[in-house]
């Protein structure tokens, strides 16, 4: 599995298709949107998903500690899927999260479904993480100074091929920032068009797709769209002639 | 035989200037045996009367105040049309009977006024059915119901909405000891198997009418060799709408649809009113054009499966079917809307698209003469269907696994349902049926001391009842035309979400009926506007195509191995045949001609299975799996309705060995896991087993959907519980579906030691339309989602020079 080094500030971070960021020169990984315990969340509600999911995401985090060993692991808000994620959490997975928090620092900068420290867990809860040139936090501020990593939205972006479209988490970036992909087993994405996304890239950036081996690496829009053409079709009956 | 109906209706036949005919009065018969019948009658027969007629004289008789007969059709429409004509009858004969229906649309008023004076005759849906047996008071309600009639009987069972009547039938059963079933069916190739469906002691079958009258209609000049549109044959098609009443123009894909309608508007110079109808239309333009059609104010629609069933349009003067019928009894329902009276011929006009349709069309007209009925027989009810039904029951009453296990497995498509196989549902409904037992505290259902299952509450309860139903579309997008830079607009109908991200900006694409040029997605829409420039795409819809019947393709086979019958085909089609019968061979009814050949710098294996686009698909992903294997290196391959051909670097070899049934093993194995078409199938599967909310109380209220992917969860459940219940389900529901394994091991296991190789030093005319297919068609080696967006990296880097390739390599200023 290929990690892509990208320069930012004079400082060289690596992006890793396993979904987390790498900052060598200090020893530090950033994972977002963990979501642990959004299984049970749902049971809550009265959708019985597959209980697999914590211990899956926890298995990917753990892989990917043991490739990179940081110093520091940033978890970039939404760890848990409630205030309650972290009460809810199985023995045996607190167990291994509680092993991941002693075996480094580790923060946890809160997100909205986490706006509280987790109960039971170990490690250090902040609003914000800063270091170096970077600062850490959950969702992106408008106008923020450069140097921004941040999480919340699940990128994702779709990219036409031959006769269909491909689907898939990505880190987006511009010169200012970048959106991390949502690491959690059940995160879906929204996709890197929508406006809420759009919006804190105005003049463009690139999209690195989540594959297997490598990141998949797409220029992101960034033109307005083009003025309305006037067009005279006659509708008859729900339907429509054209001219 | 008269005397059995009673003076009054007979005077009110009379009046109709009618005769009773004799399956209607059989109908009267077997109802006053308390038989439970099968009627199969063809279209104008008369069959829904029939259906009705006992119940009106029962009632008449004996009246009562309290339910008596449900009704049940798989349309909603249709059920407020025989409404209205049933009326008549009841009126004119001033019967002591009140009949309403009962529907997703029914008011909460009339809902309440139904429970406490219900109506004699409740006419209602599979799914409506399913909400009211889901009551606490279904008991009671349905106490007193003494005959449930099934409409359109043939088109439900062996679907999931057939599942789903079935288990509520045997439902009705128990709650109303005693009931009778009728079943309304067209002519069928099984009317065993859906005599069980209806649970018929019973069975009254009509003679089919006159025969249709049906004929081929080829395009001017040079036949195609490959294309499945047909719009070269637009101006005699526009010549049959001008020269004809009210034509429907019946095409196979609402790809086809639009383009079809558009090529006729294109030489439309007398401004004929035409419309265009398809099921991703919104629903208020496809009422707008029935309403349209039904008042005659048309002269012709161009159509797709969505005009199959339903009312009694009246007043249709011819059928063309534009496009391969894919199948008789599909043929003849889609003729069948022609001249809805039993006593004339319908009229129908095939138009075939390229040269294979046109042996598929012959193969077909030859097939309505002989009344070769096709379609599989219906396969075994869905485990899904059964979780959702369970959990329905459980919401009305609570119950003793034991007896709902001898209850369900009294509805057919349960018949051979086994007790662990039941034991599982329960249990996932239960409590999810995971190894890891986490959800303890959020079971659903709950065992009392004497072992009844209860709903674990009534949030529950109403939670699910939101979520009935087995009809789940794919992932769509409503088709927003907006006007100026405002949000307001008006909503066309809707699109597959995987081609409205093969959208950019600027782009312009055909949807009902109009040229849209594309500007953004915005909150689950497509936005667009009218007009723009450039070639203009058509969307496609997943599974739009109906894969070519195996009664069908044996027909072909036939015809191919009959030169004497090739005297009726058109004599560019017989030189075609001659010639592939002195280069080659022709294909075999009982073998597998498989051609290889090379062509510029590649090999070309060209196999003739004639087994249907999506057993074809699937047979393509394993043999060039094992091509590989052997070192041939294969490069692509396309699946049409007839052949599989697939290309290669080297030379392919030990033919026998590439078909050889073991494929079936550890490659699909394989390749299953890894398909999208399994996703796409586990997707509808949680969905109706409930894993998968679609609908919450108090939901709409919420900014955004509470849902959850569902490919996520499978790939979960895959790697932690490849036997969970629901993936076996899937795999039962693909091997018949979308991956049509079923088939694929059938000719396998035929063809053995029967493979015919040719080795042929160029394209034989046979395999020339196959040739042709590849680059219109999508070619896909496998469903690798990497490999596709490593190349569409690669052709981004190629047209946008070095910056594009080195991405990786830029600098953030601070």
């Amino acid at each position: 599995m290929s990690a892509a080094p990208v320069h930012v500030a004079g400082e060289r971070v690596m992006l890793d298709p396993a979904g987390v960021l790498v900052w060598p020169n200090a020893g530090l990984l950033a994972v977002s949107d963990l979501h642990l315990e959004k299984g049970t969340a749902f049971a809550k509600r009265g959708m019985l998903l597959p209980p697999f999911d914590t211990q899956a995401t926890l298995d990917r985090l753990a892989q990917s500690i043991r490739r990179w060993k940081p110093k520091t692991v940033v978890a970039l808000g939404d760890s848990f899927h409630d205030r309650e994620g972290a009460a809810r959490l199985p023995a045996a997975d607190l167990a291994r999260l509680n092993a991941i928090t002693e075996s480094c620092r580790f923060v946890w900068v809160l997100g909205n479904h986490d706006p509280t420290p987790p109960s039971g867990v170990g490690g250090e809860s902040v609003a914000e993480f800063e270091a170096g040139p970077f600062v850490f936090r959950h969702e992106a501020i408008h106008g923020a100074r450069p140097g921004e990593i941040v999480g919340h939205h699940h990128p994702k972006a779709m990219v036409p091929t031959r006769g269909t479209a491909v689907s898939r988490p990505c880190f987006v970036s511009d010169s200012r920032r970048i959106m991390m992909p949502a690491f959690g087993e059940y995160t879906g994405g929204l996709d890197v068009r929508d406006p809420a996304i759009a919006r804190l890239f105005p003049r463009g950036g690139r999209v690195f797709l989540l594959g297997r081996e490598r990141l998949f690496s797409f220029a992101l829009g960034g033109p307005a769209p083009t003025e309305p053409a006037t067009a005279k079709l006659r509708a008859y009956g729900g339907s429509a002639k054209p001219t | 035989m008269t005397g059995t109906l009673p003076e009054l209706f007979c005077q009110w036949f009379a009046a109709q200037g009618w005769e009773p005919r004799a399956h209607q009065l059989a109908m009267l018969d077997a109802a006053r045996a308390g038989d439970s019948v099968l009627l199969i009658a063809p279209t104008g027969g008369g069959k829904t009367l029939a259906g009705f007629l006992p119940s009106l004289v029962a009632l008449t008789e004996t009246p009562s105040v309290r339910l008596h007969t449900l009704y049940i059709s798989p349309l909603k429409a249709l059920a407020t049309d025989i409404a209205r004509n049933l009326m008549r009858p009841v009126e004119d004969m001033a019967l002591p009977i009140r009949v309403e229906t009962r529907t997703g649309d029914t008011p909460a008023n009339r809902r309440a006024r139904q429970k406490e004076r219900p109506p004699q005759l409740l006419l209602t849906t599979p799914e409506s059915l399913a909400v009211l047996l889901s009551l606490a008071d279904a008991p009671e309600f349905f106490a007193s119901l003494s005959c449930v009639i099934m409409d359109e009987v043939h088109a439900l069972a062996g679907t999931k909405r057939g599942d789903q009547l079935a288990l509520g039938v045997s439902r009705l059963r128990t709650l109303a000891p005693g009931l009778r079933t009728v079943g309304l069916s067209a002519t069928v190739a099984h009317p065993a198997e859906i005599a069980a469906f209806t649970g018929a002691t019973r069975t009254i079958a009509v003679a089919d009418g006159a025969p249709p009258s049906i004929a081929m209609m080829l395009p001017e000049g040079e036949l195609s060799w490959a294309g499945h549109m047909g719009l070269e044959a637009a101006p005699q098609i526009m010549a049959r709408i001008a020269a004809s009443g009210m034509t429907i123009v019946f095409v196979n894909t609402r790809a086809q649809a639009e383009l079809m309608f558009q090529a006729l508007w294109k030489i439309n110079d007398a401004t004929l009113p035409i419309a265009l109808h398809h099921g991703s239309l919104e629903l208020e333009q496809r009422r707008k054009v029935e309403a349209a059609m039904s008042a005659g104010r048309l002269r012709a629609v161009v159509a797709t499966s969505s005009l199959d069933l339903g009312i009694d349009w009246g007043g249709v003067d011819q059928v063309i079917q534009v496009g391969a019928p894919k199948g008789v009894s599909r043929l003849l329902q889609r003729v069948g809307r022609s001249n809805h009276r039993m006593d004339e011929a319908s009229r129908a006009i095939l138009v075939p698209a390229n040269r294979f349709e046109v042996l598929e069309c012959e193969a077909a007209i030859v097939g309505v003469g002989a009344r070769e009925l096709d379609g599989d027989p219906p396969r075994p009810g869905g485990l899904d269907v059964l979780a959702q039904h369970l959990l329905g029951l459980a919401c009305s009453a609570p119950f003793l696994p034991d007896d709902v296990y001898a209850e369900v497995t009294t509805a057919a498509p349960y018949a051979a349902l086994s007790r662990k196989d039941f034991g599982d549902v329960l249990t996932y409904v239960e409590n999810g049926g995971y190894a890891l037992t986490a959800y303890e505290q959020w079971r659903k259902l709950f065992r009392d001391s004497e072992g009844r299952l209860h709903v674990r509450s009534a949030r529950i309860a109403a939670q699910h009842r939101m979520n009935i139903g087995t009809i789940v579309e794919a992932p769509l997008l409503k088709v927003k035309l907006v006007a100026g830079r405002s949000r307001i607009g008006k909503i066309l109908g809707e699109l597959e979400e995987y081609f409205a991200g093969l959208l950019r900006p600027g782009d312009t694409f055909m949807f009902a009926g109009r040229l849209l040029k594309f500007i953004q997605i915005h909150e689950m829409a497509v936005e667009c506007q009218e007009g723009g420039t450039g070639d203009p795409m058509v969307p496609a819809y997943e599974g739009g195509r109906m894969p070519l019947t195996t009664n069908l393709a044996d027909g072909v086979r036939l015809l191919l191995q009959r030169p004497t019958e090739w005297d009726v085909m058109p004599e560019q089609i017989r030189d075609w045949l001659r010639m592939q019968r002195a280069v080659s061979r022709l294909p075999g009814r009982n073998d597998l001609l498989v051609e290889t050949f090379p062509r510029t710098d590649r090999w070309y294996l060209v196999a003739y299975c004639f087994e249907g686009r999506n057993a074809h698909q699937t047979l393509g992903m394993l043999v060039t799996k094992r091509m590989e294997r052997l070192g041939m290196a294969p490069l692509g391959f396309v699946a049409t309705d007839y052949v599989l051909g697939v290309w290669s670097a080297q030379e392919p070899h030990d033919i026998a060995r590439l078909f050889d049934e073991d494929m079936l093993g550890d490659d699909l194995e394989d390749w299953l896991a890894e398909s999208s078409m399994l996703r796409r199938t586990f997707r509808n599967v949680a969905v109706i087993a409930g894993l998968i909310s679609r609908n919450h109380p108090g939901g709409e209220k919420t900014r955004k959907a509470v849902t959850v992917n569902a490919d996520l969860i499978y790939n979960v459940l895959r790697q932690h519980q490849p036997d969970h219940i629901l993936l076996r389900a899937t795999r039962a529901d693909a091997a018949s579906g979308l991956i049509d394994v079923g088939r694929i091991a059938g000719m396998l296991a035929r063809v053995k030691g029967r493979i015919v190789h040719m080795v042929l030093s160029r394209v034989s005319p046979l395999a020339i339309p196959v040739l042709l297919e590849i680059g219109r068609e999508s070619v896909r080696t496998d469903d690798n989602e990497d490999a596709l967006l490593a190349e569409a990296e690669a052709i981004v880097a190629e047209a946008t020079g070095p910056q594009g390739a080195m991405a990786f390599q830029w600098e953030i200023s601070a």
